[in-house]
């Protein structure tokens, strides 16, 4: 798959233009994977010039990549895949994207997602969803299902995309490229459309290790326009250190997850011990209430954070209501997908006088004791491991009729969405039918460095 | 009509909610103006309090230093974790759909201030707490439409909860009024009370003298003068008596004031109450003070209304004088002292009264005269000397006055008793001069009954005997010291 140097390497042997409309003619040859909701193109050709002209100079010049659509991004409405902001045209950029602009980064589309990033399999856009890169039946997975099919299909060398619960990781998995959810923190969410704020994290999805953290330093950093950033702490680590401690998380790895998935991660595992890492099966007990926890907290969030599209200011707003009930109603009907609709309901009634104590409090504390448990673990452990999903990529529309199934897609990611701590995904091979299957890597707190450090130094093994 | 009798049977219970606007140069979460006074609709609103997709909320460390330093004013406890949190609910004037508040852990604990009443007394009013949060936008309706006016939406307030310590409506307005001085005094509000910047919601109830539990209490919201508070406590007092006396039972509910006609009117029951979904904001990190943060920042806090107070009081001034001396230094803040020129008399109790006196009865009333034009003299300098003509029996009350008002023009002081010598104004105290036209008036003809009466026991007839001096000296001699003299001389 390309890389960001064989694009460099192009733009030097022909140039930013030729490399931009090429990006841009392949998204079109993809169109029925239904990635891409938008083209930047005139905005991407115009600064493809300013690089070939020198005007935009950095370490990304002219390298095409593309964000999930929730990031305000100029150059096509920002619409997070929703009948709300469908023709929301955003009035300045996300940081993240800001400081890819500032190294000379082009980009060139705007990534599908399930609306407002609710869901596990890009089937919840508003616009419809995207195919998996290889299995135009099956899910892209979710919610940054766009972005990882696009960068799978080799269209761009990286896509940015949010995880919130998994919708980095997931994808990243079923379509066989490097998902990173950093350390809760690490990157700036100043201009990305709110999920659940204290879950949500911006990342990368790449084609191999050292292209994710090469994005990751430049869109890492504190942000004074992000209270939740944390001072810089992400360095890139040229090397391994070695002898690690690995836990294979037990809780993980049951019988409810697919024979080759469990195969996979296995290997994986052997290789880790090839290489001189010991791996020992390790117990995380609290993961078992982790996606409860989950679909308390993140709803309760959600609900507040999509308060804010009520058809006053911008976005969707219902047409001949009489009354101001009937414009809230009507809009929020009419704007948000039926997912959106759930979780805010349930987002709302976990936080109605007389049930905060018992659902949201109760899940904030169990929450705790889930993060207790993980620093518990890494006094022993330098790392954890597992998959990432249950499963390979399932079939468009096979989950739809069941939230609850759907949900359980989420039950390896969202522990440590909830903890705020570093997991990525990588490539581990593929189903018998030729489905990618990823692996996932967790680690402490501000760990991000070491752990890709780790994924890079077993690419290729 | 309720009767004073029937009044006399009831204790009134208030508590009073508030909402303070903190004098910050931008917004709560942005950087957005916060001074919303004449500017256009709209003007003053960044993308954050727009509540645009994507953004954050930064918190203004301005706002918190403001909040720390009422905390000292409020005498109360300041924080060392607190933390905001969002109440839900839907309104055009609310972008995010949430108003960011401190529900949980506000940021100025319990405290107690006392407050000053007109008569002489004084209560203590216990703070339970006070909150950082901010304000809404506005809403001007229409026959069939409305507009959204956001310039004020995110202005930083600190919301001060009472204990229902107030049992009159004169208390009622007397603490508003030394709120009003505390967080003036504090620096924390500009205090522009005709564009709500200080504004107070009070909660009333009525209950039988005697009886063990609280009556049934009504608020009334969004009232911005000490009078309306005053007003609206009355009134609701008397409301729910009358409700009372005739069987019925107080709704809890929520009232507003119509100064028009002076009466509170229903807003909306308990049983419309919303359910507001508090949650913690994830958003805004929580606020971590160290006692020495707190300290450093209260160290900056001016006197407070309330230290000044305590000086006033020294000199036996009454509650009014006081007011008016605390209400002008708060006007003519960074331009004149009042309280300063009292405060470097007041080695000199009674020179510092009557710089004290002189402020509230000539030079304040003269201040607020619109056609009053203030140049760089001093004016402690002048009052000083005014004093001290008086003191030396110099200057009549009279004549102090009229020097007063003509020197206070002047762009530059001459030297005082020459210009009032000048004017005519200097009462002649020179005991041998007086003598002298004493000794002259008392051997006149005219004088011989006069001294006879006096003589025999008649005090009025001195009257008389001064009169003739004032008139021989031209009016220069000062009259006490005249009354003086011919007393000596007959007795």
């Amino acid at each position: 798959m390309t890389t960001i140097s064989d694009i460099q390497k192009k733009i030097k042997s022909s140039s930013a233009r030729a490399v931009v409309e090429n990006a841009l003619r392949l998204a079109r040859d993809n169109e029925d994977y239904h990635a891409l909701l938008n083209l930047t193109e005139e905005r991407a050709l115009k600064r493809a010039d300013e690089v070939d002209e020198g005007k935009i100079t950095g370490k990304l010049a002219g390298v095409p990549f593309v964000v999930k659509d929730n990031f305000l991004a100029f150059g096509a409405p920002t619409t997070a895949a929703s009948k709300m902001l469908e023709k929301f045209d955003a009035p300045l950029q996300a940081t993240a994207v800001e400081k890819l602009e500032a190294e000379g980064a082009i980009c060139i589309g705007k990534a599908n997602l399930d609306a407002f990033a609710h869901g596990g399999s890009t089937e919840n856009s508003a616009f419809g969803p995207t195919k998996n890169a290889f299995d135009k039946t099956r899910v892209a997975g979710g919610s940054s299902g766009g972005s990882a099919a696009i960068t799978a299909l080799d269209v761009v060398p990286f896509a940015l995309g949010s995880d919130t619960g998994g919708s980095i990781r997931e994808p990243a998995s079923f379509n066989g490229v490097v998902g990173v959810k950093p350390t809760y923190g690490m990157i700036s969410r100043y201009g990305v459309v709110a999920m659940a704020s204290s879950t949500d994290v911006i990342g990368t999805f790449t084609t191999n290790i050292a292209d994710a953290e090469m994005i990751l330093q430049i869109i890492s950093g504190r942000d004074d326009r992000d209270m939740t950033t944390l001072p810089d702490f992400f360095e890139i680590q040229s090397d391994v250190k070695p002898g690690l401690r690995i836990g294979l998380v037990n809780d993980f790895m049951t019988k409810d997850v697919d024979p080759e998935v469990l195969a996979r991660v296995n290997e994986y595992v052997e290789k880790l011990r090839a290489s001189g890492h010991t791996v020992e099966a390790v117990d995380l007990p609290m993961a078992e209430y982790s996606l409860a926890i989950y679909y308390i907290i993140v709803p309760a969030e959600l609900s507040s954070n999509l308060a804010r599209y009520d058809g006053i200011r911008y976005g969707h707003r219902a047409e001949g209501v009489m009354t101001l009930a009937e414009l809230y109603g009507r809009t929020r009907d009419e704007g948000f997908v039926t997912e959106n609709k759930r979780r805010i309901m349930i987002g709302s009634y976990v936080l109605s006088s007389g049930f905060f104590d018992a659902y949201y409090l109760q899940a904030q504390k169990a929450r705790t004791l889930l993060i207790n448990e993980f620093n518990e673990l890494f006094k022993k452990y330098d790392m954890l491991i597992g998959p990432v999903a249950p499963t390979s990529a399932f079939k468009l529309g096979e989950n739809t009729a069941d939230p609850i199934k759907m949900y359980m897609c989420d039950i390896m990611t969202v522990a440590t969405s909830l903890a705020g701590l570093p997991a990525i995904s990588v490539p581990a091979g593929n189903s018998e039918s030729g489905l990618p299957i990823g692996v996932q890597l967790m680690g402490p707190y501000r760990s991000d460095a070491s752990l890709l450090a780790l994924a890079r130094s077993m690419e290729n093994k | 009509m309720v009767t004073d009798d029937i009044l006399e049977k009831y204790d009134m219970t208030v508590g009073i909610e508030c909402h303070v606007q903190l004098a910050t140069k931008s917004k709560l979460f942005s950087g957005a103006d916060n001074d919303e006074r004449d500017k256009s609709p709209n003007s003053v609103v960044s993308p954050i309090d727009y509540a645009l997709p994507g953004m954050l909320p930064v918190l203004n460390r301005g706002a918190v230093d403001l909040a720390i330093k009422a905390g000292k004013a409020l005498n109360s406890k300041v924080a060392h974790i607190s933390r905001f949190d969002r109440k839900h609910y839907f309104y055009p004037d609310l972008p995010k759909g949430y108003q960011t508040t401190q529900m949980y852990l506000p940021i100025i604990g319990a405290g107690v201030i006392n407050v000053p009443l007109e008569d002489g007394g004084s209560i203590e009013v216990r703070i339970n707490h006070a909150h950082m949060e901010e304000d809404a936008g506005k809403l001007t309706h229409y026959g069939s439409f409305s507009l959204v006016d956001l310039n004020r939406a995110g202005t930083p307030l600190i919301e001060i909860v009472s204990e229902p310590d107030i049992h009159s409506a004169l208390q009622a307005k007397a603490y508003a009024t030394e709120l009003y001085h505390l967080m003036t005094y504090a620096g924390v509000t500009r205090g522009d009370l005709f564009h709500g910047n200080m504004r107070f919601d009070v909660n009333v109830s009525a209950a039988l003298k005697g009886a063990d539990k609280l009556g049934t209490r009504a608020e009334v919201k969004n009232l911005n003068s000490f009078r309306s508070v005053e007003r609206a406590a009355d009134y609701e007092f008397r409301r729910q008596i009358e409700i009372l006396e005739s069987g019925e039972k107080v709704v809890q509910e929520t009232r507003g004031w119509d100064d028009n006609k002076q009466k509170t009117t229903s807003q909306r029951s308990k049983e419309d109450a919303q359910d507001y979904r508090y949650m913690p904001d994830a958003d805004i990190p929580p606020i971590v003070l160290s006692d020495e943060e707190i300290l450093a920042i209260q160290s900056d806090v001016p006197r407070l209304s309330s230290e000044w107070r305590k000086i006033l009081q020294r000199l036996d001034l009454n509650y009014l004088q006081i007011e008016t001396l605390l209400d002008a230094e708060f006007e003519y803040h960074g331009k004149i002292s009042f309280l300063e020129s009292i405060e470097k008399a007041m080695d000199d109790i009674k020179k510092a009264k009557f710089i004290a006196n002189w402020n509230v009865n000539m030079f304040i009333p003269v201040l607020r005269d619109e056609t009053f034009v203030r140049t760089g003299i001093d004016y402690l300098a002048l009052e000083s000397a005014i004093y001290d003509l008086i003191e030396q029996a110099k200057l009549s009350s009279t004549n102090a006055k009229t020097l007063f008002n003509e020197l206070i023009k002047f762009d530059e002081l001459p030297n005082i008793e020459d210009y009032a010598t000048e004017r005519g104004f200097i009462q002649n105290s020179d005991i041998d001069a007086i003598s002298g036209i004493i000794d002259e008036v008392l051997s006149d003809i005219s004088s011989v009954q006069a001294v006879a009466d006096f003589k025999n026991g008649n005090e009025k007839v001195i009257g008389f005997l001064v009169g003739q001096v004032m008139k021989k000296s031209g009016g220069k001699a000062n009259p006490g010291l005249v009354q003086k003299i011919i007393r000596e001389k007959i007795a």
